[in-house]
């Protein structure tokens, strides 16, 4: 193989093993996901083994393996959300973007997540799309939501 | 003048630049919370009506007040007038809004739901004021006592001044002043114990780092706050992040700490945004770094992004998680404050614990001790959320019954009152009968809960306590670590278990196994994730086993929340034949021609709960779709 560029996020770091979370954190918010290409660089880098990244990096929920959608959903789960129905709108958009939670529509137009908690609990059930956070969604206000995104 | 004066007279004069200013002061509600009630759009609509009047006006982004369900609140200040809150406003109501009072003058009554009182008080406002409550008089606020939150909604987050002429950092100050001794010596007379939840004194944790040799020690705050239903230490970082970083100074001094780090949530992008900003002014403002204050203590502050793992809310595990590895606990002894990150000593303190420092110190401890009760000092926050009407962030003095929580703070539940969670996933399901518990760490422990970090998440006849159960423990099986196998395949044959009786397959000697598997997780796991995760389901099999019991023996869920027990219904008499479900029906369950009752066939409907709501909600719908269990 070729000798690769040097990776300008890489070198922002020493490589010390205490920068791995950070690294991969600045690695997934430029590419969006931990590419096998991303993840044997930094091993390289820190000196240490894939299986070890991919064992540090699939603890977290954070980190994904594959790319992201262009619009990103995530069903907030938490409690709060749970008690007002939030498992209806995650079946809901399951079932319209037939997909499952942490897939990718075929279009790459939408990928779904659920999340433990985005902290608004007091306005449940919320989701977000990107970075707007929609409150007291009811299953019949996905539709329109959806419609908002290319 | 020492340069600390100085910066704080100039401090007061911005204050007060701001509560006599001579044009209009508008303040939105901007927390996550606000944002997420549709603040974002208000603020936009504010700058189009002020263009459109022709109006000047300031405008200030403030921090969560703490009464959600009024979200979003825009509030207006009239030269030399006090503050006036309107609530629940939309971009329509904006208008109106502004044009009442910056164009007519009038404090439009009708419309306010309350007003601050923080200006100038020479002049007299009782005409103005007329039938106007002080904000803090509404029966949510009322019975709250403000320490940690004194802030929080009241200054602008991004304003270093607003803190100091609030009089910021003059616990530090003091704190500067006295010998890490001294400080822990005061700390202990308040009474301060961990607010992460388990309660632990804070001085003791303290004097036993400060006694450890070498010069290398670390102060840690958590603010993973990773309990889903939990957002306080969220709500104090957006709206007042100052009030913790004092308390990380003050902390760091005591025990002797050169470095800090803030371990928080990526999930809390605008605590994060708020934290940067607040330490670039205390760099400038010689408040950290090296030789604060023109003192020999010395501190930095790093700020760590948690990736999302809820076990990393326990010491070691959030150790190992700033180490760059997986976040697995690890068994004590030796405790962090002995041997912590990189081996050094290391305290870790939760987020509230820290924003109660600077109160304390400046206050003075005996001023701490006359909150709460005579073993419990101090205030607590709690989010309250779930089926409650006045859902929020609220601050109590310790010792408070959950009754004067839930019902006068709350203002009570839709449909009579079932139960309250405490402590998140990790507490316990408390029935009626336990109302009138105190609100302190022992009453709770004594009823099977814990106190926890504060989440007080509320339920009522509409809420399946069996599904309850089974959501905490599908979350903590989802996030025990795996080290101890008690906890991770324990918790797994939990949720198998509840799993099969939400599904009405239940087997006659489920019960006897939830109890037994409990008590074994409880007792073989390492860390507190695991010694708490069965609480949920243990709990609710004391105060709820009858409904535990229709669900096994009857196939009969009360609540109609577990969906292979109930079905949807259409009531003839009352359907008005409108064809509104029939369109919104994803799977063509509901048919029928116009203005004749519409015919559901229940085996093509998967209970997605469209027609439902637009039956309930659309007015020409006749509420004609019914949710009922398959036994009724």
């Amino acid at each position: 193989m070729a000798p690769s560029k040097p990776d300008k996020i890489l070198s922002r770091f020493n490589g010390d093993e205490g920068d791995l979370i950070p690294l991969l954190q600045l690695v997934q918010e430029r590419d969006g996901y931990l590419s096998t290409t991303m993840i044997k660089r930094i091993a390289e880098f820190l000196r240490i083994s894939e299986n070890q990244i991919y064992g540090v990096a699939s603890f977290y929920s954070q980190f994904r393996f594959n790319p992201p959608g262009r619009n990103s959903i995530k069903v907030c789960l938490g409690t709060a959300c749970h008690v007002l129905g939030g498992q209806i709108l995650c079946d809901t958009l399951a079932r319209e973007l037939e997909i499952t939670p942490g897939q990718t529509t075929p279009d790459g137009r939408f990928d779904l997540e659920r999340v433990a908690c985005l902290g608004c609990c007091a306005l449940s059930p919320v989701l977000q799309v990107n970075d707007q956070i929609y409150s007291r969604v009811t299953a019949n206000k996905i539709q329109e939501i959806l419609e908002r995104y290319e | 003048m020492s340069d600390f004066k100085q910066l704080r007279q100039q401090a007061r004069r911005n204050w007060q630049e701001l509560t006599n200013s001579k044009i209009p002061v508008i303040y939105l509600g901007s927390a996550s919370c606000g944002i997420a009630a549709g603040a974002g759009e208000v603020l936009e609509s504010v700058h189009q009506v002020l263009k459109k009047l022709g109006r000047k006006a300031r405008i200030l982004q403030v921090g969560c007040i703490g009464p959600c369900y009024l979200e979003p609140l825009l509030d207006v200040r009239l030269p030399g007038r006090p503050r006036i809150s309107f609530a629940n406003v939309t971009p329509q109501k904006v208008e109106q809004i502004l044009k009442k009072l910056l164009v007519e003058g009038d404090p439009w009554q009708a419309q306010a739901v309350g007003h601050f009182d923080d200006g100038d008080s020479h002049r007299d406002h009782t005409g103005f004021l007329e039938g106007i409550e002080p904000f803090f008089d509404l029966p949510m606020l009322k019975p709250q006592v403000r320490v940690v939150l004194r802030n929080c909604g009241l200054i602008d987050p991004g304003e270093l001044d607003h803190y100091l002429a609030r009089d910021g950092y003059q616990g530090f100050r003091k704190a500067l002043r006295l010998s890490p001794q001294k400080i822990i010596a005061e700390i202990a007379t308040a009474g301060l114990r961990g607010r992460g939840g388990a309660g632990f004194p804070t001085h003791k944790k303290w004097d036993i780092c400060r006694q450890q040799p070498g010069k290398e020690k670390y102060l840690i705050c958590n603010a993973d706050e990773g309990d889903p239903g939990a957002f306080m230490n969220r709500s104090l970082l957006e709206g007042d992040p100052h009030a913790m970083l004092e308390g990380m100074l003050i902390a760091a001094r005591a025990i002797g700490a050169t470095h800090g780090y803030i371990y928080i949530r990526a999930e809390y992008p605008l605590a994060i945004k708020r934290l940067r900003r607040a330490m670039t002014q205390m760099r400038k403002a010689g408040l950290l770094g090296s030789k604060i204050q023109g003192s020999s203590f010395s501190f930095n502050i790093t700020i760590k992004e948690g990736a999302g793992a809820f076990v990393c809310g326990e010491e070691t595990a959030l150790i190992g998680s700033i180490e760059g590895q997986r976040g697995m606990p690890r068994s004590r002894p030796p405790f962090p404050a002995i041997a912590g990150l990189h081996g050094k000593p290391t305290i870790i303190n939760n987020v509230e614990t820290l924003g109660t420092l600077a109160w304390i110190m400046r206050n003075g401890a005996a001023a701490y001790q006359e909150l709460g009760t005579s073993d419990c000092h101090g205030t607590k926050t709690f989010s309250l959320v779930g089926r409650v009407r006045r859902t929020g962030l609220i601050e109590v003095p310790l010792g408070m019954t959950l009754r004067e929580i839930i019902f006068d703070v709350g203002g009570g539940t839709p449909k009579p009152f079932k139960a309250v969670q405490t402590g998140g996933p990790s507490g316990g399901c408390l029935s009626e009968e336990f109302l009138d518990t105190s609100v302190d760490y022992e009453s709770l422990a004594a009823v099977g809960s814990i106190m926890g970090s504060g989440g007080l998440i509320v339920t009522d006849d509409d809420t399946c306590i069996v599904d309850l159960a089974r959501y905490f423990l599908n979350f903590t099986q989802a996030e025990s670590c795996g080290k101890c196998t008690p906890c991770r395949v324990g918790t797994r044959h939990l949720v198998e278990i509840l799993d099969r009786i939400v599904a009405g397959q239940g087997m006659a000697d489920d019960l006897i196994k939830l109890q037994k598997l409990g008590e074994t997780i409880k007792r073989g796991s390492l860390c507190g994730l695991g010694q708490t995760a069965p609480n949920p389901v243990l709990t609710s099999l004391r105060y709820f086993r009858a409904e535990y019991l229709e669900h096994v023996k009857e196939q009969h869920c009360r609540a109609v929340v577990c969906n292979e027990l109930i079905e949807y219904r259409v009531l003839p008499e009352k359907c008005t034949g409108c064809q509104r479900c029939v369109s919104v029906c994803p799977t063509g369950a509901i048919t029928g021609p116009r203005s004749e009752p519409h015919n559901l066939d229940a085996e093509k409907c998967i209970k997605c709960r469209a027609c439902y709501e637009i039956c309930r909600f659309d007015a020409i719908a006749g509420d004609a779709i019914v949710i009922k269990s398959k036994q009724e």
